[in-house]
């Protein structure tokens, strides 16, 4: 009992400095659709955050929300403890970098930047003085008398983030901020949005529909599906250790075999799958309902080795053969067809020049570790 | 050879350009030309009734030019109070009508997609009827037994019917109304493409409702707005039905001097430099209409 209040009270002591962005059972209705359906969340200061999802999971709703656009039905939205979802969007010290920008086309760079701050009756000379800082930031000082029509795309991209910075406020929304960049200078915007961002130390949250973006740029990520969030955690987390089988199809790629659960010791459990050859053994037990015997086993394609060699082990492999082959450069990914008819795919790092591979039709094995897989709730 | 045929000989493009080039020509600068020619020449009794410019007598050609039209406009004060009556009754109409129509094109911009047809047409519906009867049915409701009287007598709110007709303000009231549609339609053209996500960006940058109208809708309609004001500012600075109808005899625009000087002195010459000076006085607005239309153009390419 003592000990138990003990631990809570350690948990509280260490969550409490980090929250600060609360998001308390909120939810969104639009005539009948329910838009955001009962989502609670917490950012910590100073953190990068996803909410990662397809059109219509609601993410977009929800970071209209934060900044004030949209009203939630239900539910409050604190900000570094105060209550904001009454205050509308130009009394929030939020800030938003816009998808497509929405640079003010009549007005030059440096007036763009300096909107937001004269909306705070600021004087010329400190708004001159922040907006120099801010175009110093982003690099984009020689350009500050240009018009928006006269700047590339990753350079809108900047002033619209120095517009963003420029109220240095609390909280720092980007929604699809690379959506429209190409995907080259995306890889890069990337990294030096996520420099610039730290550097001013704002607390961010975005909303993307690009699980790359998400896993390069935040350093948590909510992955959202119909209005409800499907899991939060780190890119890691989220990638080997999805909580449901909608996350792990919709984060990167993945091979799914159903099966009946044989055997669930606490050191090892065994999955009688009947589109393998052989059952699946994994090294560890899944603590499931006894009634409950379907499962779900998810493998991602990187962990499957392909090889024409029969594989050395008792458990984890099947035969089949290389029904098609797609070469991307740096990996080719293996759709291999079981003998059962099932395909499985594998990546297959071209790490060598010129190496032999296997072709298409050739006879092979697909094989994997114990603890390649997951165990997902059926 | 046939590259040189292809060369010589006249091109499809060159077609398709000439033929407004050619509608230009015959319906505006030929007609400029007679009344330009008309202006410079002396007022006769004859069919028609001004002397030829030209002469061809004796084996000799003559040309008589004669400024004194222009010089009997200068001398005459009737006619400067009659440009200056018609540049500030143009000038106030466009005013009113941009403080009016402005906000209703606006809310017709805001109105759900499939009203917006039903609106815009109702602005145009009565321009589809001729001006001049229009214009007769204001006489109607504005003459001091009329409409607007009698309504107001019975309502209690005047004693003694209003002087409304043959003044000013019906002027006002009657041009106002007739060019309001060509205010609404540019500007409406203007702000149905503006962006809505700039006005969000303004009030997330901390500015209310009405400064993000003022700072971002404003502006950006700038050459809605010019547009708008030209098409009523023209036309009216030459407007006649509305002043002859309405007017009073104290309401002096230059239409009607010029239509006095046509019909009922017959003096051809002196109405010709009337109209040419008039032209004269619009081209500066016509210039800054397109050096404005041409910048607005050059943004969107």
């Amino acid at each position: 009992m003592v000990g138990a209040a003990g631990a809570m009270k350690q948990a509280m002591a260490k969550a409490k400095p980090d929250e600060f962005v609360k998001i308390e059972r909120i939810s969104k209705r639009f005539d009948d659709a329910l838009a955001v359906d009962d989502v609670s969340l917490t950012v910590n200061r100073g953190e990068i955050f996803a909410l990662l999802g397809g059109s219509g999971s609601g993410k977009s709703t929800l970071l209209r929300m934060l900044a004030g656009f949209e009203r939630p039905s239900e539910g409050r939205v604190l900000l570094d403890g105060q209550d904001l979802t009454d205050l509308p969007p130009h009394q929030r010290p939020i800030n938003m970098m816009f998808q497509s920008y929405a640079l003010f086309p009549h007005m030059t760079v440096e007036q763009n930047i300096a909107f937001g701050l004269k909306q705070d009756r600021m004087s010329k000379a400190e708004i001159k003085d922040r907006v120099a800082e801010m175009l110093k930031l982003v690099r984009m000082s020689e350009y500050a008398r240009r018009k928006p029509h006269q700047l590339s795309g990753g350079q809108r991209q900047r002033v619209a983030l120095a517009r963003s910075l420029a109220k240095s406020p609390k909280l720092l929304l980007l929604d699809e901020p690379m959506g429209a960049l190409d995907k080259k200078l995306r890889s890069q915007m990337q990294l030096e949005l996520v420099e610039i961002i730290e550097r001013v130390g704002v607390t961010c949250i975005m909303v993307t529909h690009d699980q790359e973006e998400a896993m390069t740029m935040a350093q948590r990520i909510a992955i959202m599906h119909q209005g409800w969030i499907a899991q939060v955690g780190t890119p890691m987390d989220i990638y080997e250790s999805p909580a449901s089988r909608h996350v792990a199809e919709f984060v990167g790629s993945v091979n799914i075999f159903e099966g009946e659960l044989t055997v669930d010791m606490e050191d090892h459990a065994i999955i009688e799958c009947p589109k393998l050859d052989r059952p699946i053994y994994i090294g560890h037990g899944i603590s499931t309902r006894a009634e409950d015997r379907h499962t779900i086993f998810a493998l991602r394609p990187e962990k499957v080795w392909v090889s024409p060699d029969k594989p050395d082990q008792e458990y984890n492999w099947a035969h089949g053969e290389v029904h098609d082959i797609a070469y991307l450069g740096g990996h080719s990914v293996y759709y291999i067809k079981l003998d059962s008819g099932l395909i499985v795919q594998a990546f297959f790092a071209n790490s060598e020049r010129r190496m032999p591979r296997m072709t298409w039709d050739d006879k092979v094995y697909i094989s994997w570790e114990n603890d390649s897989g997951v165990v997902l709730p059926s | 050879m046939s590259k040189l045929t292809s060369r010589l000989l006249p091109t499809g493009r060159f077609w398709v350009i000439s033929a407004p080039y050619l509608w230009l020509f015959l319906f505006f600068l030929l007609p400029f030309a007679i009344v330009l020619k008309i202006s410079f020449s002396e007022a006769a009794i004859a069919i028609p009734p001004y002397q030829p410019l030209l002469e061809y007598a004796e084996q000799s050609l003559s040309i008589a030019i004669n400024l004194g039209n222009y010089i009997f406009l200068s001398e005459d004060s009737l006619y400067y109070a009659a440009y200056l009556g018609s540049l500030k009754i143009a000038l106030f109409s466009t005013l009113i009508c941009l403080a009016l129509g402005y906000p209703m094109a606006y809310a017709i911009t805001r109105a759900p997609r499939d009203k917006q047809l039903i609106y815009l047409l109702l602005i145009m519906m009565p321009t589809w009827t001729a001006i001049l009867i229009r214009v007769y049915a204001w006489m109607g409701i504005l003459s001091t037994n009329g409409l607007l009287n009698s309504t107001l007598m019975w309502a209690g709110l005047i004693d003694s019917p209003l002087q409304i007709l043959n003044t000013d303000t019906a002027v006002y009231i009657g041009v106002v109304y007739a060019y309001l549609p060509f205010m609404i339609l540019p500007l409406y053209a203007n702000l149905i493409k503006h962006d809505d996500t700039l006005l969000e960006a303004a009030m997330d940058l901390g500015a209310g409702k009405i400064k993000a109208f003022w700072k971002i809708t404003v502006p950006l309609s700038r050459s809605g707005i010019i547009a708008g004001s030209m098409l009523v500012f023209i036309p009216v600075v030459g407007e006649f039905v509305v002043p002859e109808l309405l007017g009073g005899p104290e309401t002096l625009m230059i239409g009607r001097v010029l239509w006095q000087e046509f019909f009922n002195n017959r003096d051809w010459p002196v109405a010709s430099a009337l109209a040419i000076v008039m032209l004269a006085l619009l081209l500066i607005p016509i210039i800054l209409f397109h050096y404005n239309q041409s910048r607005a153009m050059e943004r969107n390419a």
